[in-house]
């Protein structure tokens, strides 16, 4: 245990170094944990184990239980009582185990946590950040490979971030820790082994600004989360220059970098895992069009998951977008 | 079926005041008041009725949108909000007028809510009255996330070596609400985590048309024992049995002996809300049977008999009333609409794009328009 904690806690004094998402997530909960004393963290599993993707590793050996609290196992008390924790002055970060196990706390988040504070004219804050690690890939079984982030999205009160590399995954999680709204923050968990360079000094962009992550002139890929990865991949192997831009923020949009780049390329195609009907990609095609109309030269077009549950994983690749489905769909809008 | 859940058996309710007005002793729960205080607990009780009736007539004309009437249940919640100390925090459901007065919650605070006006509005550290949840059982799990806040203040003012003020949260909840799983939840966690905080559920009877023996087979108190904490049943038309029974519950939770169940046994007397006909679903004879029973007359009873108040104490308090009605109408009708820019208001603390767009555009098409 303690090889595997030993270069967070050092994270900050060593400046920077090779993370993986799954560390840099740790460490930048150790950092706001180290930061401010309000912070605690609970969940099903976070303690000894670590989190069953060890994100949370070492931390309640460092913090003790009373900030890093193993709950009871169900998922509707874990987001209740974090938000009675927040009415105390406390600053929740709320593990829900796996995406499909977030439903049964789906009522404390859209009916009080979006809510709130609104319903005090303001008087009440609730800085509780709700940690989903999020979509397929990694060959699970059911209820543990969803996107449910059009839920959240749709529900007022709330903001939805979705990290994609470790560097946003260090910075986003603090972002969302000192944030003073509620914040689902999406964690796409088969990239938690990807590694990447951290700089504890150079903070990443704010929470709430997508990125253009890859320059192109000839179409723009729109992806989140698991997608950003996938679509740069595709990008790279295409011949033809292709715009990738990492949303990071899913609600609120950040719609000016994305309609700065689809004036620029002409084209769009939204790439994410959800089913692509009522999915995020529709409101961003009609957001585009609506503002985009005269920059256009194709229809906006989606790539998606079918309109199935998520299947089995022998499946999931026919499922979940990969470089050929994104690049036929820019082989459609390019050839419009 | 157990006839127990639905009948109150002498020997397993706690009772100070008998529906006739003669004084009890319980070994377990000594009181000892003032005659002040006991002609103030009255008077809470008169004006909480005759308050809770004018928002019920005000609704009758069309002023509220809906009104969930407290009748019967005054007992219930003077006695348990006088209980209350000034640190401790309550989360009602949407009933506990009665609670909001004790915590000095402008009555006409709650009206706004039921007239539209907001959604609540009303500071929750201001008066340790958090805003009322609708979603039935949700704010018992609120409750226990802030005892478990409480508990950790304790712990961080003890490593400095002061004395924590050892305050507590109070949930208030229905019977309906035993059957949701954030309340069952809440007791999971509120046992484990040994929470300062009061489980106080009234029982009412209906949950809208749904009798109690719909939610439970056993008296609801006990259900506690089988989460690990005590469960008590309390006559909850008596205001001295409710003010010494939580009383006895918030020590206990301030002493680190952790959460306990009050179970008040008492009568919803009109319908759920304005919007219901209680007709339709239970018999008036047991409306009847309740009355018998009423929470103000008891008191009144035993004020007179024992002439701790005289004619003159209960006339101040009718004129009190009568003024109280008055104002209370006069206030309502002079409520204002919101503006329209308040529907995008305090949605988020921190600047949000989109909001900011609608908002705008709003402003906009609404100037758009000849006054």
């Amino acid at each position: 245990m303690t090889e595997v904690t030993a270069p967070q806690t050092q994270a900050r004094e060593a400046g920077t170094q090779t993370l993986t998402m799954a560390k840099a997530l740790n460490a930048g909960l150790r950092r706001a944990m180290e930061d401010d004393a309000k912070v605690v963290l609970m969940g099903e599993d976070i303690g000894k184990l670590g989190g069953v993707f060890r994100i949370t590793d070492g931390l309640q050996r460092d913090f003790g239980e009373g900030r890093v609290i193993d709950t009871p196992l169900a998922e509707s008390g874990i987001v209740g009582t974090a938000i009675g924790m927040a009415l105390r002055g406390y600053r929740p970060v709320c593990e829900i185990q796996f995406d499909g196990f977030v439903f049964p706390a789906a009522d404390q988040i859209i009916t009080q946590l979006a809510k709130m504070r609104l319903r005090s004219l303001g008087k009440v804050e609730l800085p509780v950040v709700v940690r989903i690690p999020c979509g397929g890939g990694i060959g699970a079984v059911e209820h543990h490979s969803e996107s449910p982030e059009a839920y959240f999205a749709h529900t007022a009160g709330l903001r939805v971030v979705a990290c994609a590399n470790p560097v946003d995954a260090y910075w986003m999680i603090q972002q969302a820790i000192a944030c003073p709204d509620p914040v689902i923050f999406f964690e796409p968990k088969r990239r938690y082994w990807d590694k990447a360079v951290v700089d504890p000094e150079v903070p990443a962009a704010p929470m709430g600004d997508a990125r253009v992550v890859r320059e192109g002139t000839d179409a723009t890929l729109l992806a989140y989360g698991p997608m950003v990865k996938t679509c740069l991949e595709a990008a790279e192997a295409d011949e033809r220059s292709l715009e990738v831009v990492d949303l990071r923020s899913l609600s609120p949009l950040d719609t000016e970098t994305l309609f700065a780049s689809v004036r620029k390329t002409g084209r769009c195609v939204v790439v994410h895992e959800a089913p692509v009907f009522g999915g995020l990609g529709g409101e961003i095609a009609a957001r585009v069009t609506e503002s985009c109309f005269y920059h256009l030269e194709a229809p906006v077009l989606r790539v998606g998951g079918f309109a199935t549950p998520y299947p089995a994983s022998r499946l999931e690749d026919h499922y979940l977008p990969d470089l050929d489905r994104i690049l036929d769909a820019v082989d459609r809008t390019c050839a419009w | 079926m157990t006839v127990d859940a639905h009948t109150a058996r002498d020997a397993e309710l706690v009772q100070l005041l008998t529906p006739e007005g003669e004084r009890l002793e319980h070994p377990d729960y000594p009181l000892n008041l003032s005659d002040q205080q006991l002609r103030e607990l009255y008077r809470d009780l008169v004006i909480v009725r005759a308050l809770d009736l004018e928002s019920v007539a005000l609704t009758r004309r069309g002023e509220l949108g809906l009104w969930p009437s407290l009748l019967g249940q005054e007992a219930a919640q003077i006695g348990s909000g006088r209980a209350l100390g000034a640190a401790d925090m309550v989360f009602p459901t949407y009933r506990e007028h009665g609670v909001a007065y004790c915590r000095g919650l402008p009555w006409l605070d709650i009206l706004k809510l039921f007239r539209g006006v907001n959604h609540a509005g009303w500071d929750p550290k201001e008066f340790g009255f958090h805003l009322y949840t609708i979603v039935i059982g949700s704010q018992t799990l609120h409750a226990t996330g802030y005892a478990m806040g409480i508990q950790r203040d304790a712990h961080a003012i003890a490593e400095k070596g002061e004395t924590a003020i050892g305050d507590a949260a109070l949930a208030y909840f229905g019977d309906g609400a035993t059957s949701q799983g954030d309340v069952n939840e809440s007791f999971v966690w509120a046992a484990v985590y040994n929470a300062p905080l009061v489980f106080f559920c009234q029982n009412n009877q209906w949950a809208i048309s749904e009798p109690l023996e719909r939610q439970t087979r056993i008296p609801l108190y006990r259900r506690a024992q089988g989460f690990g904490f005590p469960g008590v049943r309390v006559d909850g038309n008596d205001v001295l049995a409710c003010l010494a029974v939580t009383r006895r519950a918030l020590d206990r939770a301030r002493t680190g002996e952790g959460p306990s169940l009050i179970e008040a046994f008492t009568y919803r007397m009109g319908a759920h809300t304005t919007t219901d006909d209680p007709t339709r679903y239970r018999h008036s004879d047991e409306l009847e049977a309740w009355k018998l029973k009423d929470p103000i007359a008891r008191v009144k009873a035993y004020l007179s008999r024992t002439g701790l108040a005289n004619a003159a104490f209960f006339e101040e308090v009718e004129a009190q009333v009568a003024e109280a009605v008055v104002e209370l109408r006069a206030a309502c009708l002079a409520l204002p609409d919101p503006p329209p820019q308040a529907i995008f208001q305090h949605v988020y603390a921190a600047p949000h794009r989109l909001l900011e767009e609608e908002q705008a555009a709003y402003e906009t098409y609404l100037a758009g328009f000849h006054d």
